[in-house]
């Protein structure tokens, strides 16, 4: 890990309690659920990083302690560095406070961790689903959710699929 | 044949008004702006100056559906477009065709998932699939030759009941 | 099958003015079918008059569920449709994911792969860049421009059906290098190419710089501060243009970058005339970058011989038994990679686009995400469209160069 990087982590450690690991290069903090705001300002304002790359979420599924881990890409222009901060947050009813107020391109980040896991973010100005449409059931990227295949038509099988197969009224 | 023995060289010609019916629809067959995916990139290649699709009679496509003949269905279609592009097709005016370009608007494609319909044929009559992912310009254009051959092929009678 | 998502005003509320309540100002639907919208992008406008009070995107016409899709595939299938995502940049998608399946494995690459992955992805870059100018300068009524551009565009991909079959969705680069060497008539046919490209950039800038009536729509209209830029999350392009010189070609150099010299065009005004000064000037840097990469071209292997992940040639299975081994273990399981995840990051022409793919110890990813930068940069729309007519929202849209698939995924 950068010099540099390692200080930064070695602070982030100290305030908040993180836990940090590193592969292939990179650092990976976590934090708790409830500090997120508390640490991405610090990172914001005092560390220097102004970029949020990305907003995404892994389900670890049927693991339920925790099952999601929200992860935030966090990205310095003037000091040239990159850290992965991650939040675990459990399967029933999961909540994580809203970042929208310290980065503005995590409003549509988090609503499309919303449509695709199905994390509430709380405080967030416009809760709605941003990919699916909006009466659709279900979240589609949880490993519980089907990935919703068309069965291949074989020879055995041609005549009852064609059955089901949906065809347009004219 | 002895009228046009006689009249042939005054610029004289006999057909049927099926043929010409139908040699009519063929000529300016206007098609629906609807790209959606990488498809719609080889069909604007189609249209521009090396594949030149305006050679067949498709010179400008419109994009209100009310002034088009023809949808070509250029992409993958996703479960929040289906409906939009059954309205769409609900306001061409009659005669319409449609082609289905591309592999993701004949089966569905690369993609066979929740969010993909497996084929716009779910959704709309088709007359013409064209094969490729994304298909050459030139298989466009051949899809289009065969479907003004499908179009010359057509007789009155066949389409009395269909705009009944 | 769903109805049509018919909005009502009660959905929207909170993003609305008050005048738009009680019908002092009009909502309008710039529907998924537009032409000016490059794309099946839906914008909900409340205009004044002409005047865009307030701009709401609305998308997911496209969305193609290519993250959950990935995860029930090995990585070499799941290339395949790594490509159709920002479709206007298959090869950038393609060295996307597998640099990042080569950081996860830890694979090498050799020199020569590194150096024709440069050479393909500065010629996508070109591509890219000359649909942009074709489209968004037939948005404003310069039709000729887009026969223009699609002609240079016809010799681009001639090059890459001459290297891989595939006019657009090669899938070209592979995990450790690339599919196969390149034919002979490579090295001809991309000087051809340069040769007569410079003068075509400056053919295009004739028409459109200078010209008064382009001046008058793009200068000053769509400003962005460097301030929103960074907080909205925007790379590429259009934060070049709003005073960040900040390109992940020179700041995090991969595929062998740091060999060739060339400069980071930067602007400071942030409008949509600085963004197209911008994109002229990159098409000509990534000139000088193809010409350097093509003169230094090393000779070599073009994929790793680490057997664990490249299959071995067809010419080795019929001597060796390891080999067939390999070949048997890649093609009915693929290979495994290690528990841990990576991100990586390389510079699109619309900006930062980034996997971050996490691995569970099996063939298929467990989990792949992608940071497009269209999403991003559509999400500042809303902030560049305020106070101006609808016609500066469509070049607005034109100069924000976004592509759909990459936002939808």
């Amino acid at each position: 890990m950068d010099n540099k990087l390692e200080k930064i982590v070695k602070t982030l450690q100290a305030d908040f309690g993180a836990a940090v690991e590193e592969f292939r290069g990179e650092a990976h903090v976590t934090v708790p659920a409830g500090r997120i705001v508390a640490t991405l300002e610090l990172c914001r304002d005092q560390l220097g990083f102004e970029l949020l790359d990305s907003l995404t979420a892994v389900d670890y599924w049927p693991k339920e302690l925790p099952r999601f881990h929200v992860i935030y890409l966090l990205t310095s222009v003037s000091q040239n560095l990159s850290v992965a901060v991650h939040v675990p947050v459990n399967g029933d009813q999961p909540e994580v406070p809203t970042v929208s107020g310290v980065y503005a391109s995590a409003n549509w980040r988090e609503r499309e961790v919303w449509d695709m896991f199905g994390i509430r973010f709380a405080g967030h100005p416009d809760p709605r689903r941003i990919l699916m449409p909006t009466d659709w059931e279900g979240h589609p990227l949880r490993k519980d959710y089907p990935l919703g295949y068309e069965e291949p038509q074989f020879t055995f099988n041609f005549d009852e699929i064609d059955l089901r197969k949906p065809s347009p009224k004219e | 044949m002895g009228v046009e023995q006689k009249l042939g060289n005054m610029g004289v010609v006999t057909t049927t008004l099926e043929g010409m019916v139908n040699w009519s629809r063929t000529s300016a067959m206007w098609p629906m702006l609807f790209g959606l995916a990488c498809c719609a990139i080889e069909m604007m290649s189609a249209q521009a100056a090396n594949y030149d699709m305006s050679r067949f009679g498709m010179e400008l496509m419109r994009p209100s559906p009310r002034q088009s003949d023809l949808m070509i269905v250029a992409g993958r279609v996703s479960r929040k477009m289906g409906p939009v592009l059954r309205r769409l097709y609900d306001q061409m005016p009659e005669p319409k065709w449609v082609i289905a370009m591309g592999d993701c608007a004949s089966c569905g494609g690369v993609f066979n998932n929740y969010a993909i319909f497996q084929g716009v044929d779910e959704l709309v009559p088709v007359d013409v699939y064209v094969a490729g992912c994304p298909p050459r310009p030139e298989a466009l254009i051949h899809g289009v030759i065969t479907l003004y051959e499908k179009v010359k092929a057509e007789k009155f009678k066949d389409l009395a009941g269909k705009y009944g | 099958m769903t109805q049509i998502e018919e909005v009502s005003i009660e959905d929207i509320r909170h993003l609305v003015s008050e005048r738009a309540i009680n019908g002092e100002t009009m909502l309008l639907n710039m529907g998924p079918q537009h032409p000016s919208t490059h794309g099946v992008l839906r914008l909900l406008l409340e205009l004044d008059g002409e005047i865009v009070v307030n701009c709401i995107p609305d998308i997911g016409f496209l969305h193609t569920g290519v993250e959950k899709n990935m995860e029930a595939k090995t990585y070499q299938k799941a290339e395949v449709m790594s490509d159709r995502l920002d479709y206007m940049n298959p090869i950038g998608n393609n060295l996307a994911f597998v640099m990042a399946v080569e950081k996860l494995v830890d694979l090498d690459v050799p020199p020569r792969a590194q150096a024709i992955r440069v050479i393909l992805a500065e010629l996508t870059r070109l591509n890219s860049h000359l649909v942009w100018i074709g489209t968004s300068s037939l948005d404003l009524a310069a039709q000729s421009m887009f026969l223009y551009s699609f002609r240079e565009r016809e010799q681009i991909l001639d090059i890459f059906e001459l290297v891989s079959g595939q006019r657009m969705m090669t899938t070209y680069l592979r995990p450790g290098g690339l599919w196969r060497d390149v034919p002979v008539e490579f090295e001809a046919a991309v000087r051809a190419f340069l040769k007569i490209f410079p003068k075509r950039i400056d053919e295009y800038e004739s028409l459109l710089t200078k010209n008064p009536l382009f001046q008058d729509r793009m200068y000053g209209i769509g400003k962005l501060t460097r301030e929103d830029a960074l907080s909205y999350g925007i790379t590429g392009p259009i934060l070049r243009a709003s005073g960040v010189e900040w390109d992940l070609r020179k700041k995090r150099p991969y595929s062998g970058y740091e060999q060739y010299d060339f400069i980071v065009p930067t602007r400071t005004e942030g409008d949509n005339y600085a963004r197209y000064l911008v994109r002229v000037q990159e098409m000509r840097e990534s000139v000088k970058i193809i010409q350097q990469a093509l003169d230094k071209l090393p000779m070599g292997p073009v994929r790793s011989d680490n057997r664990k992940f490249v299959p071995p040639p067809r010419s080795e299975i019929g001597v060796s038994m390891e080999a067939l081994i390999h070949h048997f273990k890649l093609w009915t399981e693929g290979f495994p990679a290690p528990v841990g995840s990576v991100y990586n990051a390389v510079e699109s022409p619309r900006g930062e686009l980034g996997v971050f793919l996490e691995g569970d110890g099996g063939p298929k990813p467990y989990r792949i995400h992608w940071r497009t930068p269209s999403f991003e940069n559509l999400g500042v729309l809303p902030v560049l469209a305020k106070g101006f007519l609808v016609a500066d929202l469509v070049a607005i849209i034109g100069s924000l160069d976004i592509v759909l698939g990459d936002i939808d995924r």
